[in-house]
């Protein structure tokens, strides 16, 4: 079943820039267990669309297989969604963006989505710097399946009936900033003060916006012993940086104090503001934000925050050379060479 | 010995890298232009360098394409294959050899003729680097083939100076080459031999194609702007074809950008995930496979079923099962395409059997993808793909308008309350669709491989999933009429036996029911164009008593499909199957009809 939310709203309820209430960027009901980390990420994304003032119609919501996946239903219900199968959503993505290079791709995922079944897809979509968004709901283990450790479950982390995890987690941030990704950043699904602006951040990114955003799977990974618990999350997060997203055109009124700021203009003129709470790290140097991740699992804690950005980034239309106007719009006229070119055509196979 | 003229099957036998191809097609165009059908083969390693390969051509004056066992002269250029291609030879024919090094005696037949043509020592005479040695060597024997099958020199130079076009001083050497060897045969040999060519005016206004080519200028005509592909054996030239002409057809004049996108995968499953993604936000967009690319994509597939998404494929095949023979022809995947994914599933195939239609079909193909909202797979071959076919021009009709199916535009929206996915407004079971980025508040809707119901909403009924998936068989009903459909070959039929064919087995099909004739034997023929089969079909098996259907796989997995399909009564349609890796030849076919008209005939007697 899908529930639908009433129609009816408050006639007075604050709109934005382009006239939406926050309410048009809701979605059906969530039939997730109540206190998913999901429904904050979904309630994330919502706020962040309506203060970004995106058209619902111009963004186009993806995903896999899996709980985090079923989570496009409960947010932008006037957008349009798929939901694809286990693993696949990057190359269903790839192929919406050919399309249409217009609107906003925000793909949704899991960890046995993308660091699992879909691992191929989701390297490879970092490859092509894929013009997209692309968050994980990272539970570290398989929800719908009830309870299995996935591949990002940490080494030692005690599942719900007691088992300890044997194997290495692959750390998703971590694998993508290593793989040269134009925008590597890591959330809690409990900061919607960090999440909100990541999200805003990375739909003004030209090219693959990657956010691994940490979020508890109340039913089967809550418990004591596990490291992706609400409870383990809270006690070891660490910030890279306070940090906030300023649309194009916006009054900057966050003020930061000197040598600690920074601020990263990005391609369609909005500006990243942040605070960085360690002096070595800077947002646009790869290395350091290498050397800042690997400190801070040697010391245990879980790094957050914007990691990496390449404000520089070209995104694969850029890159292949593709014409300005969605591919999708072009007619007959301008695609058909015609009869009179088939006939030159001919000639040189005689 | 008579004199043979226009008629005779020729192979060269190479080592595959070392730049014969070109030479060899060079001979085959040069047999067209003097206006005698010609059909040659790709006889290929799954190999870059140093292995034997093949290249096998029939030159037919009555235009017959098909393969015809029995080789009439062999061109020995590959000592490893030496002792193999000499015992291929038929008696009476020829083995012109590179006599650089000697033949072994031991190996010699004496009811063939040995034909010793110096091609490397010539070669060596002329040109310094190794490379350029061997890749003369190839034209030296060109040119000894010109003055052993008299073929016309001046249609030679001309074919080496449209070649080197862009290259002018890559033609003197090349002429050099080429008179060596034609001079060498003149002094050495009396030219000509008594297999021979000679003008003619056989051709008309057709080309030689590949077909692989034409399916990727269908893609352009088509008006496909996205390529997920994977490369594949034998499918890889579509997408590379389709590559080459749209850089020149389709670059935005005003700015040099490119109004397509092509993206290499990471594997068949993604190449799939693309083109769905595509589809779904509005694009025409193909993929190109074989047999185990449409095994990776089958999940996809079923998805595109059943979320009822257009996608254009085209599966290439090769010789099965698993790798199989990669670069082998066969038809061996009939049943894993028409029924790819799990789940009650059946898909559109089209058949083409030339490279004209493979070109028309595969424009077709958009326009039933888009109408029927579905998988359309055209399945082809590595004979048809792989090969240049004689075929007739290709053509495209400027009054033809792409059939874009159902589809609602904002104004359309604007005007309905409540817009549902999957409502069967027309009842011919195919709905309305939206594209992303429409309509700000009309017409969104969740894409799912779940079961849903007509508004896209996701059900656990019963009743409403048997509702929906029964009318998405009605799709299949619907679709009947839209493709293309069978070719019979009489007016009205004559005989109780029929066959049944499709594909690149036409060739050697009608030219079997040719020689029939020639005996006195009447058969009817069909040649099935597209699945689901329509009602033409049926009527043809109904009324025949016997059909032999003709088919390259091991399993009769045509014949399968229309028992499954038509509930025809088996002990109807009797096996004629050939899945060596070579094309069927005519041969063949009559040699197992007659046997089994010959078993069947004891077998009545012997109950009588």
């Amino acid at each position: 079943m899908t529930y639908v939310r009433p129609t009816f709203r408050h006639p007075e309820l604050p709109k934005n820039k382009i006239g939406y209430a926050k309410a048009d960027y809701e979605g059906a009901i969530s039939t997730l267990c109540a206190g998913c980390g999901h429904d904050s990420i979904s309630g994330a994304i919502v706020q962040a669309c309506y203060e970004m003032s995106v058209e619902p119609h111009k963004l186009a919501k993806i995903s896999g297989i899996g709980c985090s996946s079923k989570t496009p239903t409960y947010f932008l219900s006037n957008s349009h969604g798929f939901n694809s199968v286990h693993g696949r959503m990057p190359s269903v993505t790839t192929g919406a963006n050919m399309a249409n290079r217009d609107l906003i791709y925000l793909g949704v995922s899991g960890d046995g989505d993308t660091a699992s079944i879909g691992m191929g897809q989701f390297v490879h979509a970092i490859r092509r710097n894929l013009n997209m968004v692309y968050i994980v709901m990272n539970n570290g283990c398989y929800g719908l399946t009830k309870g299995q450790d996935s591949a990002t479950a940490d080494f030692g982390s005690v599942s719900k009936p007691g088992s300890v995890n044997q194997f290495e987690a692959i750390d998703l941030a971590g694998m993508a900033l290593e793989l040269n990704a134009t925008f590597v950043a890591r959330s809690f699904s409990g900061d919607k003060t960090q999440l909100v602006p990541l999200i805003k951040a990375a739909m003004s990114h030209q090219g693959f916006a990657f956010i691994d955003v940490i979020s508890p799977c109340v039913t089967f990974n809550n418990n004591k012993g596990s490291t992706k618990s609400y409870d383990f999350v809270r006690d070891h997060i660490e910030m890279t940086s306070e940090f906030d997203f300023v649309p194009e055109q916006s009054q900057i009124n966050v003020e930061y104090e000197e040598g600690k700021s920074a601020s990263v203009p990005l391609h369609d003129g909005s500006v990243i503001e942040l605070r960085k709470l360690s002096p070595e790290w800077n947002p646009t140097d790869r290395f350091s934000s290498f050397t800042r991740l690997k400190k801070a699992k040697l010391k245990g804690e879980i790094l957050t925050g914007l990691l990496y950005i390449d404000p520089e980034s070209t995104e694969l239309h850029d890159l292949m050379g593709t014409t300005d106007v969605p591919l999708n719009t072009l007619t007959q006229d301008v695609l058909c060479p015609g009869n009179e070119q088939l006939q030159k055509i001919n000639a040189g196979f005689r | 010995m008579s004199v043979i003229v226009n008629d005779m099957v020729i192979r060269f036998a190479n080592v595959n890298g070392t730049g014969s191809a070109s030479a060899n097609n060079m001979f085959s165009k040069a047999i067209f232009r003097m206006g005698i059908p010609v059909s040659p083969k790709n006889i290929f390693p799954s190999n870059i360098q140093g292995l034997p390969t093949w290249y096998e051509v029939r030159i037919n004056e009555k235009g017959y394409l098909g393969r015809r066992a029995g080789i009439d002269v062999l061109v020995g250029v590959n000592p490893q294959s030496f002792d193999q291609d000499m015992l291929s030879v038929k008696p009476g024919g020829y083995f012109v050899y590179d006599s650089t090094k000697p033949l072994y005696e031991d190996a010699m037949r004496d009811d063939i003729q040995y034909i010793g043509i110096p091609m490397m020592q010539i070669s060596m005479g002329f040109f310094d680097v190794a490379r350029l040695q061997q890749l003369f060597k190839n034209i030296i024997y060109v040119g000894a083939l010109a003055a052993l099958l008299d073929i016309e020199m001046g249609v030679i130079k001309q074919i080496i100076e449209e070649q080197f076009g862009k290259k002018p001083k890559l033609v003197p050497p090349n002429f050099k080459a080429l008179e060596a060897g034609f001079n060498y045969a003149k002094e050495h040999v009396e030219c000509p031999l008594n297999v021979r060519v000679k003008r003619s005016d056989n051709i008309g206004d057709r080309i030689l194609l590949e077909g692989n080519e034409a399916t990727a200028l269908g893609a352009v005509y088509a008006g496909a702007t996205v390529a997920g592909w994977y490369p594949i054996t034998p499918s890889t030239s579509i997408v590379k074809a389709f590559e080459t002409h749209v850089k020149k057809l389709r670059i935005d004049p005003e700015t040099g950008k490119k109004n397509y996108a092509i993206v290499q995968a990471e594997d068949e499953l993604a190449a799939m995930g693309m083109v769905i993604g595509a589809t779904w936000n509005g694009a025409r967009a193909f993929t190109a496979t074989s047999g185990p690319g449409v095994s990776l994509m089958s999940e996809f597939i079923g998805l595109a079923y059943f979320a009822e998404i257009p996608v254009v494929l085209v599966n290439v095949q090769r010789g099965g099962p698993s790798t199989g023979m990669p670069t082998r022809t066969q038809q061996p995947d009939l049943i894993s395409t028409a029924y790819a994914s799990h789940g009650d599933t059946k898909h559109i195939l089209l058949f083409p059997s030339t490279p004209k239609e493979c070109f028309e079909m595969m424009a077709d193909c958009f326009d039933l993808a888009d109408r029927f909202q579905t998988p359309v797979i055209m399945v082809s071959d590595l004979d048809l793909g792989m090969n240049i076919h004689l075929t007739d021009p290709l053509e495209w009709d400027d009054a033809r308008e792409y059939d874009r199916g159902k589809v609602y535009d904002a104004e359309a929206l604007d005007k309905i309350e409540r817009f549902g996915r999957y409502l069967d407004l027309d009842d011919d079971g195919v709905c309305y669709r939206t594209i992303p980025g429409t309509h700000p508040t009309k017409g969104s809707f969740f894409t799912r491989g779940t079961s849903r119901d007509e508004y896209a909403k996701y059900t656990e009924s019963g009743e409403v999933y048997v509702r929906v998936v029964n009318r998405i068989l009605k799709k299949w009903e619907t679709a009947k009429q839209y493709v293309p459909a069978p070719e019979l070959y009489q007016s009205e039929y004559s005989s109780r036996r029929g066959i049944i064919f499709f594909g690149t087995t036409t060739y050697a099909a009608l030219e079997a029911m040719d020689l029939f004739k020639e005996d006195g034997v009447e058969l009817d023929a069909m040649r099935i164009r597209a699945l689901p089969f329509n009602e033409t079909v049926e009527d043809f098996i109904e009324k025949h008593d016997e059909i032999f259907v003709i088919e390259q796989n091991r399993d009769a997995q045509f014949r399968s499909i229309l028992i499954n399909e038509l509930d025809t009564n088996p002990a109807k349609l009797i096996r004629i199957l050939n899945f060596d890796g070579m094309p069927i030849t005519a041969q063949t076919i009559m040699e197992l009809i007659m046997a089994n008209v010959e078993s069947g005939m004891k077998h009545a007697s012997s109950v009588q």
